[in-house]
């Protein structure tokens, strides 16, 4: 009930913003004021000081001052308010994509302004669309791309957005003219090299339309990053169609030769190829400045809008593939730039670019809803119109068919019937053909106004039928969705079991063919390009440190498999005197344990001081009845997302959708430490007990249970910051010594600490989450959840804690100098 | 060079596996240098060690049973006949292989066989069947047990 109100509260106010609006561009002496930032008509004067004025003014209206700023951001503003009141009603976006509602509410207001003006003030104009909305758009897209997915289908997409964008536009084009020498489509001027130019700015699939129309849809990766990467890539083919014909036209018939011709195949590869070297330029030369932008954090998330940007509007200039270059340039920054920057402006990168696109998104399709409402544009042929529709249909479905067949013939997994059905279906045209279709030259195309509306007619039908239907059609078909479906226990596990099953054969037999290339590539990219683009701290994260971590975990993985096996698996934990058991023999151990830990470690460095004792902190009540409070709501959250995050994942599955709304941060990096502690754990165990035949060495580490102490007297809120300040400290590490594509790539954050409460939760339940230690030895039951997340994000301050134990270790200070636990704090604040 | 001539696959070795496994020529030589960069010990063997070199093995949680399954009941070593049987189960299955109706033997990337390859990913002991505990050890190797303990306060 309360939605409703709202909703209709803000159809008031959209409706009195805009005929606010109307009224003040009507006083503006009637000039056509384009819409949201058009700098292209001058506004009238400046207002300043235009009359003469008999006495002082207290106040005066200087609507001229700042008319286009205020039309543009009451443009921008009653977009959005639209897109608030689609939003308000899941229930509705459920059955129509928001794209076709927001037309809807562009045809509602185009209306009221029409009532209000008898002309239509405010349109899509080209240089608005192409200049100011469109490119952050497709910078998200290149920002977030799946890298490591959109080049393994690299070739499907470009022959799809090559071969597939030139037959559609051939087979347009000729058959629309084939039409018209039939004489269906009545009395109109248009020429062949027309129909062919007609033909290729209706051919494009449009990427706008198709994140709008797939966001809601969520199939698969791969048939989405099909039709999503085609097209973007078809941009390329579209504006060397587009613009050879534009030529073809001007130049007229006569002039066409064999020497045209291949300057016009010539210039596709130039223009293609051009704007993607030039995005990549740019890409690098962002990277190269995240590099430096350390001491500059604050705006460092501006750089990439910025670079972004120019890089579409030189490749504009250039007149090469604007949108090639800008999507190549938000996926060549994403890795260097997520290594290098600080944590915070990764953020700020992701949902500022998020906000943009999404808002640009949201004004394209209201004002593509506007700009219908114009009387002078329409031409209705019926003939023309409804064949275009048809012939696009058909072509697509025909297109997508035999280039399927062919490629399905090299691919592992084919493409399926019915996901070339969707690839088909899924062939939307959106607001680049309308912008195109304006662009067209009125001098030499009589008929442009007919092909404008027709270009109107075929977006409003693909956006909004094909929107609406794709869902269920979609359903019926049973194409294979992203699974969001929750699965019983044994389903999960045995996908779990066959994922890991296949990734580990495939390393077994070394991912021939499509790995040897990447493999190249990634060595070539580990030796030339991060060390020129990658900060030096990001470039150590990436390989040393995990050797360091790789060593450090092989310690500590047989420490504590030994004490674990002596002890019985949970008995020192619940066993309530063991805390005060252990101080007592760490410092017997110590010695003891000393001498044969140096003598396993391979590696000196490391094998000094693994184990420290620290002092008993003092125990403070209050603090314990605090931290039982978080835990308890901590829990009831924890225990939702159990299974779901804590079944190993796959490195499939390590790659994420596009998605226009969300952002995902990759949390998973957390497991494949902990999995590969245990793997290198076992290994040891019978690797020792091979070499050495004896039973180990009664060695304590606890001190895995230590570390948390000094934290503890440093007052209740240490607990909770420090899980922050640990996570802020490693968000530099990326420790991903293996794969340094995408899937690993924001900060491999588990910093993996030494002590990772990885093993804790085999041996030792009560890691030091929420729960300090000596909790757990106040009788609690101590077999709780361990939030992954949280519990691995406090690691790296244990790194850091060892690093700084170690070295005071080996600068020889004894146990009794141990500074105070407060101090050591200190260290990595 | 010399000492490894005599572990160069030989035409009619590349025709037996050829048959067995349904690999093509270029398929089966590409597999057989990955054979062989895998195997230190140049002996034309590959024992466990070599596979556990391979470093995404470590992080994969099945990698010790995949491992496992390369290697017939009781031995050590696979050659490369044998690593090319266990790589077989995974080759696409093609569409003409679904239309006989039991061919003298399956072929290795049938249904069954690559059901019964995951089948003897759990049955560790090889006994055909898969007791209790061999599933409770999948089940412990992907954490599930550890991690679904809630600590349930009074």
């Amino acid at each position: 009930m309360a939605e409703r109100w709202r909703s209709a509260l803000l159809l008031c106010l959209l409706m009195a913003a805009n005929s606010a609006a109307n009224s003040a561009a009507n006083s503006a002496a009637n000039t056509e004021a384009p819409a949201p930032a058009s700098t292209g008509n001058e506004t009238t004067g400046t207002g300043h000081g235009t009359a003469t004025i008999t006495t002082l003014p207290i106040v005066t209206w200087k609507w001229h001052h700042v008319e286009v700023p205020y039309l543009v951001a009451l443009w921008v503003l009653v977009s959005w308010l639209c897109k608030l009141v689609i939003e308000a009603n899941h229930n509705v976006t459920n059955y129509i994509p928001e794209s076709a509602l927001l037309i809807c509410f562009g045809f509602i207001l185009g209306g009221m302004i029409w009532g209000a003006d008898q002309v239509q003030t405010f349109k899509l104009t080209p240089t608005t669309f192409f200049f100011y909305l469109l490119p952050q758009i497709i910078l998200d897209t290149g920002y977030s791309m799946p890298n490591k997915l959109f080049f393994t289908n690299l070739g499907a997409i470009l022959v799809h957005a090559v071969i597939g964008t030139c037959w559609n536009a051939a087979t347009l084009g000729l058959s629309l003219w084939g039409c018209h020498q039939a004489g269906a489509m009545g009395n109109i001027e248009i020429g062949l090299l027309q129909y062919l130019l007609y033909g290729s700015l209706m051919a494009a699939v449009d990427p706008v339309a198709v994140i709008a129309v797939f966001e809601q849809v969520h199939v698969n990766e791969v048939l989405f990053i099909l039709v999503f990467g085609e097209s973007l890539l078809n941009d390329g083919v579209t504006v060397v169609l587009f613009n050879v014909f534009d030529a073809f036209v001007s130049l007229g018939g006569g002039a066409i030769d064999a020497k045209e011709i291949v300057k016009g195949i010539v210039s596709f590869f130039v223009v293609a190829f051009g704007g993607s070297l030039l995005g990549t330029v740019f890409g690098l030369l962002v990277s190269l400045l995240s590099r430096c932008t350390k001491n500059i954090q604050i705006i460092e998330p501006g750089f990439i809008f910025v670079l972004g940007y120019l890089a579409y509007l030189t490749a504009e200039m250039l007149s090469l593939s604007s949108i090639l270059s800008i999507v190549f340039c938000g996926v060549c920054c994403q890795k260097y730039m997520n290594a290098n920057m600080d944590e915070n402006s990764i953020q700020t990168v992701r949902y500022a670019m998020k906000v943009f696109a999404n808002g640009s998104e949201t004004i394209i399709f209201v004002f593509l809803g506007i700009s219908a409402i114009d009387k002078t544009i329409w031409v209705w042929n019926t003939g023309f119109i409804l064949l275009t529709l048809f012939f696009i249909l058909i072509y697509r479905f025909i297109g997508v068919f035999i280039l399927s067949w062919i490629l399905n013939r090299t691919r592992l997994v084919p493409v399926t019937f019915v996901e070339q059905i969707i690839m088909g279906y899924g062939g939307l045209r959106g607001a680049v053909a309308y912008g195109l279709a304006v662009n067209l030259n009125e001098t030499n195309i009589k008929e442009k106004n007919l092909m404008v509306c027709t270009t109107l007619i075929v977006v409003y039908f693909t956006v909004i039928l094909q929107g609406v239907t794709m869902k269920p059609l979609v359903q019926w078909l049973n194409v294979k969705r992203a699974t969001t479906t929750e699965l019983t226990l044994v389903e999960k596990v045995q996908n779990k079991v066959f994922e890991h099953m296949l990734v580990g054969i495939e390393d077994i037999s070394g991912q021939i063919g499509d790995n040897y290339w990447r493999n190249k590539w990634r060595n070539f990219e580990e030796k030339w390009m991060s060390r020129v683009l990658l900060k030096p701290s990001a470039r150590k994260n990436q390989d040393r440190l995990f050797n360091v971590f790789h060593q450090l975990n092989l310690q500590d993985a047989m420490e504590y498999v030994k004490e674990g096996e002596r002890r019985g698996s949970l008995d020192f934990i619940r066993n309530e005197s063991a805390f005060v058991d252990f101080k007592k023999k760490l410092e017997e151990d110590y010695e003891e344990a000393m001498p044969d830990i140096m003598a396993d470690m391979a590696d000196d460095q490391n094998g000094a001081s693994v184990m420290r004792r620290d002092p008993v902190p003092s125990i403070s009540l209050e603090m314990h009845e605090q931290n039982m409070r978080g835990l308890r709501e901590a829990e009831v959250i924890n225990s939702h997302h159990l299974l779901d995050q804590h079944l190993y994942k796959g490195r499939k599955q390590h790659r994420y959708r596009f998605s226009r709304s969300h952002l995902d941060i990759n949390q998973d990096e957390n497991e494949v430490q902990e999995i590969f502690q245990r793997t290198m754990r076992s290994r040891l165990e019978s690797f020792k007990s091979g070499k050495m035949g004896v039973a180990p060495p009664k060695t304590i580490t606890k001190h895995t249970k230590r570390e948390p102490q000094p934290k503890m007297p440093n007052g209740r809120n240490k607990n909770y910051h420090s899980g922050d300040e640990d996570f802020e400290f490693s968000e530099g590490d990326s420790a991903s010594g293996y794969d340094t594509s995408f899937p690993m790539r924001v900060g491999y954050r588990a910093g993996a600490g030494i002590e990772n409460p990885a093993f804790m939760p085999d041996l030792d339940p009560s890691s030091p989450l929420h729960i300090p230690p000596w909790l757990a030895d106040a009788g609690l039951e101590v077999n709780q959840v361990a939030p992954s997340e949280r519990a691995q994000m406090r690691t790296p301050g244990h790194l850091h804690r060892l690093a700084s134990l170690r070295s005071r270790a080996r600068s020889g200070e004894t146990d009794q100098d141990l500074p105070p636990p407060p101090h050591r704090d200190d260290d990595h604040l | 060079m010399g000492s490894r001539a005599s572990t160069l696959l030989r035409e009619e070795e590349i025709e037996e596996i050829k048959k067995e496994t349904g690999f093509s020529h270029s398929q089966i030589t590409r597999l057989y240098s990955r054979f062989t960069s895998l195997d230190k010990g140049e002996n034309g063997t590959l024992s466990r060690e070599d596979f556990q070199r391979i470093p995404e093995l470590a992080i994969n949680p099945l990698g010790d049973r995949i491992i496992n399954a390369f290697f017939p009941e009781g031995e050590d070593q696979v050659n490369f006949k044998g690593f090319m049987r266990t790589l077989a189960h995974f080759r696409p299955i093609e569409d003409n292989e679904k239309n006989k109706n039991l061919p003298a033997t399956e072929p290795l990337n049938s249904r069954t066989n690559k059901l019964l390859f995951a089948f003897r990913l759990y049955d560790l002991d090889r006994d055909d069947k898969i007791s209790r505990d061999e599933l409770l050890q999948v089940l412990e190797k992907v954490d599930v047990e550890q991690k679904m303990s809630i600590r349930f306060l009074h």
